[in-house]
């Protein structure tokens, strides 16, 4: 199970972040991961929620945005979604492609600080 | 007060072994050794195969070595040593794959530059394998008669980060009813263009190509010509 040393990584990505920026408690981190990954999701967050108790990532919610794979079509001379990873053609006109654009991404997007009670507070009033 | 924020990182999970590896690379193109890094499910026969090709490499004169990534015992450093060439066991004790540390940690004291070719046999593992990258500039798919011609449509992440494929005991490919066609277009459908060996450790099928094919690669290494693309993202 490679998810637990991603999850491992993810962690000690996140508090380096958060011990430059000052310190503070990681209210939730992005993550993009690509269909051609390998990663499964509910692995990644079973050990998501092992590596991260007593760091700042604690309570943290695991947010994972999936990414499908992309590939170029020189035939139709765009970029095409495909549904599936089985098949590299471009779904439309079934011209084979290797030229992936998207869908091996295995990244850190962004941590989101918990503010104190009151800033919490407040920031609600803001959006309010 | 403190001020709930978000800090816009957009970084790579595994940018360590990323750095690390593309190092290693760079090392390993400047000493002019060709690595391949091999990937497959256990039991495909990457010991076997790896062993003929020392062996073979040997016999005409061309330095080369091997690591052997496996969760426990030192069998297979073993049975690649009977070649001749000097072998390293990467013990994992239980990581279901190898990383660039791992790999650069278990070269430590061998003359890199008096090689020409490395060869990394990664643990048996059809997925774990997919995403660290070893330094290698050839990544090595194998698939066995004996598996079934569905595996690439099975593990296609994997098959699509190789640059190269083998398939193993074709002498026993009658016997498993083995569907070449099949076998290739489904390698075809997830790798398009990727070339792929027909091999036997057994009668020695195939490996003569495969290494032609290596000699091939290590020429293009040597003279600065870019490899072909792979990986992109």
């Amino acid at each position: 199970m490679h998810e637990l040393s991603i999850a491992s990584r993810v962690v000690e990505l996140v508090v380096e972040q958060v011990c430059s920026a000052g310190g503070g408690r990681v209210a939730a981190v992005t993550l993009k991961i690509g269909a051609l990954s390998c990663v499964h999701e509910d692995a990644l967050r079973f050990s998501f929620n092992l590596v991260r108790e007593e760091t700042p990532l604690a309570n943290a919610e695991l947010r994972v945005v999936t990414v499908p794979v992309v590939i170029w079509c020189a035939a139709c001379g765009r970029e095409v979604t495909l549904p599936g990873i089985q098949k590299f053609a471009c779904p439309e006109c079934g011209t084979p492609s290797g030229d992936i654009r998207a869908g091996r991404e295995l990244d850190l997007e962004s941590v989101e600080l918990a503010g104190d009670a009151a800033a919490v507070e407040a920031a609600k009033g803001r959006i309010i | 007060m403190i001020e709930p924020r978000i800090l816009e990182v957009r970084t790579k999970i595994l940018k360590k072994n990323d750095e690390l590896a593309r190092e290693m690379r760079e090392r390993f193109v400047r000493a002019g050794v060709l690595v391949v890094n091999m990937v497959s499910s256990p039991g495909t026969g990457k010991t076997a195969f790896l062993k003929q090709a020392l062996a073979r490499l040997l016999a005409r004169g061309e330095p080369c070595a091997a690591v052997v990534g496996d969760l426990e015992t030192d069998n297979d450093a073993r049975r690649l040593a009977e070649s001749g060439a000097p072998v390293r066991q990467i013990m994992t004790h239980g990581l279901c794959h190898l990383e660039a540390d791992m790999v650069e940690k278990h070269l430590e004291g061998w003359d890199i530059a008096s090689l020409r070719y490395l060869f990394i046999e990664n643990v048996g593992n059809l997925v774990c394998p997919t995403s660290w990258d070893l330094g290698e500039s050839v990544r090595l798919a194998l698939l066995s008669v004996t598996e079934g011609e569905d595996k690439p449509l099975k593990y296609p992440g994997l098959f699509n980060t190789a640059d190269v494929a083998a398939i193993t005991k074709i002498d026993l490919a009658a016997a498993c009813e083995f569907d070449r066609a099949k076998a290739l277009v489904n390698i075809e459908a997830v790798r398009p263009g990727m070339r792929v060996f027909e091999t036997s450790a057994k009668t020695g099928a195939g490996l003569d190509a495969w290494l032609a094919y290596l000699a091939e690669r290590r020429r293009a290494l040597v003279d600065g010509t870019p490899p072909p693309p792979r990986r992109s993202v």
